[in-house]
């Protein structure tokens, strides 16, 4: 057994505080749901609710033809499941109205002399006018509306013209991989792993030894012969297995209940985990050493955590994040996990394909415990 | 003045702490100023003074809690400055904020202290059915401690901090805030691990217990006025209690301007 | 503490030009076949449209896969073996697309941005011949027309913000006298429990509204946000939505023993849900009925409709009455419940 300078055994007093901390989480009654079922609920309904598909737009018209052309534009329209008509009117007024009251979100201007003009002149104008709050959904609604008109307007050739040769001469051919039915919750579930155990590890871990100074029992343990990096360790060691108990359960969820696939290596997936656990409670730790209060504690892990997880290509693409806000995710350990995450259960990316991820967590890792070991004084 | 000449038995004593003209500074507030004065193996010492007289600042220095500004202490024959680690691991104490873990049960408070001070199993078992028994507290093994009242948690907590045979203990106001029958029984607990052979170091601003300590040193504003035992000083200041020892040598203070 | 101050300005920095749904600059990796004029150009187009840089030239079908795995390519372009020749000769040839779709939307919004440079540059190839019944399409984009994502997270990050100080901070401090016992000493003094939680509650209502304005300020000048409708109206109801987080983070308190267990909880059922449930980033029409429904006791989805309708919309009372008085009822339920929870506490 490992004798550490001072002539006690390392190993023995980490397992004692170990078994402190576990029997005060027993004792906590109110905890305990909290630390287990919440996560698990959250990842069902967040799962669900995550999703930047767009089901269904509703769509004003403002038909101002009333030809037998504009019906069948119309009823194209109303014939697509991506569709609900909400209004008709002359007025465009009326249909502003709507979208400010959020009745309609597109609306679709057919002027008038719509048919004569494109019977005599081969032209005529039609308008999309669309709620554009929500920049990418409106993008995504307006790709859906054009692509309508489109193939209305190749219908109505074809129909007119039966031999006109509309073929495209470039073939486009295209394939989703990994995600053939680009279902989003395969996407959004692992993210949203990540982010659940990162909150247990971050705030629970972290509040941890700030708690200890408010009520006064780290006196006690500083009066002992405790080292440092056995005290921190005593208070890594059972949250980390927590957290990995609860990605167990978190997969395990994922499979029954989202039919994630896991194509990579398990094994890969919690080793990984276990090093990014490490790395994101030790941060924990230092920022609970900085603090003297749960609530400062917990304000600059909110802080930190908010930052991160935004930064950290979970919801938003980092392609599109400037220089330097990629630079800022160097220090983001939550950016090097999720890929990592991602990669490994939808592609089955090896060891070798994520080691760029790998590194740096184990670098960040060790940065972090030493400096939370640093900063913890037994004496002030 | 040399103490060997005042104390009664003819021992040469052997000095378990060492301080001299320790000083520790808060920014420009000097909570101890200059403090000079031996423990000896064995006996049980008090300090006394005022509430924010400088007890806990100094009692918090000799435990390795905090660092001095300056001055010459030893405790247990380590350094106060750079052993503090070695200090720790020949000591026991007891703060004066209940600081035990109050949800855990007592047992299980006891074999997280022993285990961390290095005892074996079978020797924490021992040590807390032995200390629970003589506290008469056996069937509360496995209570949680919030449930108890503060004069049982006071006196547990005075158990887990000699439970590894400490060479010193040192309790910074122990009976604060418990009844006076239960301050007795906490006494006669100290007189008994004073017979065992724990040096005890022991804080107190109730002046009626430093007629249970065998040297007491008397704390005003940061510094010591005075240091001997209970009957000298009484017949130094012409008291007849304690207490009144205290007032004269405040009112002394305070007339020369401090 | 300078990082409640500087927190909603990294905030509003970084939504304003960190983060972004649109997509800029991702990476594709080209296997060309032909290499021959036409490919080139095509290429060409690809990568000066903003939304793509090169990745990788691959020379092999065997490499894709290796390189999606690596995890920096989102898709791959694949030109057929003579390609350009093809197009003149037989008028046909194929471009294969494939995308990374572990990212569903990453891969739909490239793949549809793939297709329509292509059809481009298929158009300009044949710019002279001519359709006939031609429907041209005038598409405008109503309150955002450059289609800016900010917009959208402005009125979320304010929401979030608030949410965060006046509904958590505040269940994490009253929580702490109780978990101290100093909740005790305080009930016992001849302050009546309603002067103290307010006399807890005060620094952090002026905190919010500090932060508000901070946020709002820094919108408008720094973001370009516009406030369309009345500023009186919005701080009003942003008044309004910090007294309804501080109900409900006195709430919160009533029923946690200890600060960690107020924060976890004000993290699990506010933080979380309002982050992804309020419309903040998913919009709420595309979620499932059951989570439609449940977003509708968050406070917070109300809030988000209102500072977008006020601010981006210009909209008045008129049109936002029935939100106003959602978030008024939710106030007072919260007030309610709270206080008969601290009255069995007394009792």
């Amino acid at each position: 057994m490992l004798q550490s300078k001072y002539n006690h055994p390392i190993m023995r007093t980490i397992l004692y505080i170990i078994q402190k901390e576990f029997r005060q989480l027993k004792r906590n009654r109110q905890m305990l749901p909290i630390i287990f079922i919440m996560p698990m609920v959250q990842l069902l309904i967040l799962s669900f609710a995550a999703t930047f598909e767009i089901k269904n737009t509703n769509l004003f018209i403002v038909d101002n033809d009333h030809s037998q052309l504009s019906r069948e534009l119309t009823a194209k329209f109303k014939g697509s499941p991506f569709y609900t008509i909400t209004g008709y009117s002359d007025d465009y007024n009326t249909a502003q109205k709507a979208v400010e009251l959020r009745k309609a979100s597109q609306i679709l201007i057919i002027p008038t002399d719509f048919e004569r003009d494109l019977y005599k002149e081969d032209k005529a104008k039609v308008q999309i006018v669309t709620d554009a709050i929500n920049g990418s959904a409106a993008a995504l609604t307006n790709g859906y509306a054009l692509s309508i008109i489109r193939d209305f307007n190749v219908n109505l050739l074809v129909e007119t013209f039966p031999s006109i040769d509309l073929k495209d001469p470039i073939d486009v051919r295209y394939s989703f991989w990994y995600n053939p039915k680009l279902d989003y919750t395969t996407f959004m579930v692992p993210g949203i792993l990540v982010l659940l155990i990162t909150i247990i590890g971050l705030f629970l871990c972290g509040m941890n030894i700030v708690r200890e100074k408010e009520i006064g029992t780290i006196e006690q343990i500083n009066v002992t012969p405790i080292h440092k990096y056995e005290f921190i360790a005593g208070k890594l060691i059972p949250f980390w297995i927590i957290a990995l108990f609860e990605l167990a359960f978190g997969l395990t969820l994922a499979k029954l209940v989202f039919n994630i696939p896991i194509v990579g290596s398990l094994e890969l997936i919690f080793g990984v985990a276990s090093v990014y656990l490490i790395a994101i409670m030790s941060l924990g730790l230092f920022i609970s050493t900085l603090a003297d209060t749960q609530q400062q504690s917990m304000f600059l892990s909110w802080f930190c955590m908010v930052i991160f997880i935004l930064m950290s290509g979970l919801f938003t693409p980092i392609d599109s994040m400037p220089e330097w806000a990629k630079a800022i995710n160097i220090i983001n350990p939550i950016h090097y996990f999720i890929p990592v995450m991602r990669n490994v259960m939808l592609k089955g990316s090896n060891f070798a394909d994520i080691s760029k991820y790998f590194w740096p967590l184990v670098c960040y890792g060790f940065i972090s415990i030493s400096l939370a070991v640093w900063r913890y004084r037994k004496t002030s | 003045m040399p103490m060997s000449e005042i104390i009664q038995s003819t021992e040469v004593r052997e000095s378990i702490i060492y301080v001299r003209d320790l000083v520790k500074r808060f920014g420009r507030f000097v909570a101890n100023d200059h403090l000079s004065f031996d423990v000896y193996k064995g006996e049980i010492f008090g300090f006394l003074g005022a509430n924010g007289a400088g007890k806990t600042t100094a009692i918090r220095i000799l435990c390795g809690l905090s660092t001095p500004t300056s001055g010459q202490i030893n405790v247990a024959g380590y350094d106060a400055y750079l052993q503090t680690e070695k200090i720790k691991q020949n000591i026991g104490y007891m703060s004066q904020k209940f600081s035990l873990y109050e949800d855990l049960s007592v047992e299980e408070n006891f074999t997280f202290y022993g285990g961390v001070y290095g005892l074996r199993r079978k020797q924490i078992k021992e040590k807390t059915t032995l200390l629970l028994t003589r506290l008469d507290l056996l069937d509360e093994r496995k209570t949680v401690l919030k449930a108890l009242p503060l004069g049982w948690k006071q006196k547990l907590a005075f158990c887990v901090a000699i439970m590894h045979d400490p060479k010193i203990v040192f309790l910074d106001e122990p009976t604060g805030g418990v009844d006076p029958i239960t301050r007795r029984q906490f006494w006669d607990l100290i007189y008994e691990a004073s017979h065992n052979g724990i040096t005890v170091f022991v804080t107190t601003h109730y002046m009626d217990e430093a007629e249970y300590c065998e040297r007491v040193t008397i704390m005003v504003d940061g510094r010591i006025d005075a240091l001997d035992t209970p009957a000298n000083l009484k017949l130094k200041y012409n008291a007849s209690s304690m207490n009144e020892v205290f007032l004269r040598l405040a009112r002394t203070a305070k007339a020369t301007g401090e | 503490m300078i990082i409640l101050f500087g927190m909603p300005v990294v905030q509003v920095l970084l939504f304003g030009f960190a983060i972004t749904t649109d997509i800029k600059d991702a990476q594709i990796a080209i296997l060309d076949k032909s290499n021959d004029y036409m490919t080139h150009e095509i290429t060409n187009k690809l990568l000066s449209s903003g939304y793509f840089i090169l990745g990788a030239n691959l020379d092999k079908d065997d490499q894709i896969d290796k390189a999606f795995k690596k995890g920096n390519i989102r898709e791959a372009v694949i030109f057929e073996k003579n390609f350009a020749e093809k197009i003149e000769t037989e008028k046909k040839a194929s471009v294969q697309i494939i995308a990374d779709a572990s990212d569903p939307n990453m891969a739909n919004l490239l793949f549809n941005y793939s297709q329509s440079i292509l059809m481009d540059y298929q158009r300009q190839l044949y710019k002279d011949k001519k359709f006939p019944l031609q429907i041209q399409v005038e598409t405008q984009m109503l309150y955002n027309p450059e289609l800016k994502s900010v917009y959208m997270f402005v009125p979320g990050t304010i929401t979030i913000l608030l949410m965060l100080i006046s509904a958590m901070m505040t269940s994490i401090s009253i929580a702490k006298e109780k978990e101290l016992g100093t909740m005790e000493v305080l009930l016992v003094s001849p302050l009546k429990p309603f002067q103290i939680v307010v006399g807890k509650v005060i620094p952090y209502v002026i905190l919010s509204c500090i932060n508000a304005i901070i946020i709002l300020m820094l919108s408008f000048f720094v973001l370009g946000m516009p406030v369309q409708g009345s500023l009186i109206f919005l701080l009003a109801e942003t008044v309004l939505f910090i007294f309804m987080s501080l109900s409900l983070g006195i709430f919160i308190s009533t029923v946690s023993q200890t600060q960690q267990i107020a924060m976890m909880l004000s993290m699990f059922v506010l933080m979380l849900p309002t982050i992804l449930l309020s419309g903040f980033i998913f919009p709420i029409e595309n979620m499932p009925v059951v989570l439609q429904y449940f977003s509708m006791i968050m406070p917070s989805r109300w809030f988000i409709i209102i500072i977008k309708a006020i601010m981006l919309k210009g909209s008045g009372i008129l049109f936002l009455w029935k939100e106003t008085l959602i978030l008024v009822g939710l106030t007072l339920f919260f007030i309610t419940m709270s206080v008969k929870k601290f009255k069995v506490r007394l009792a």
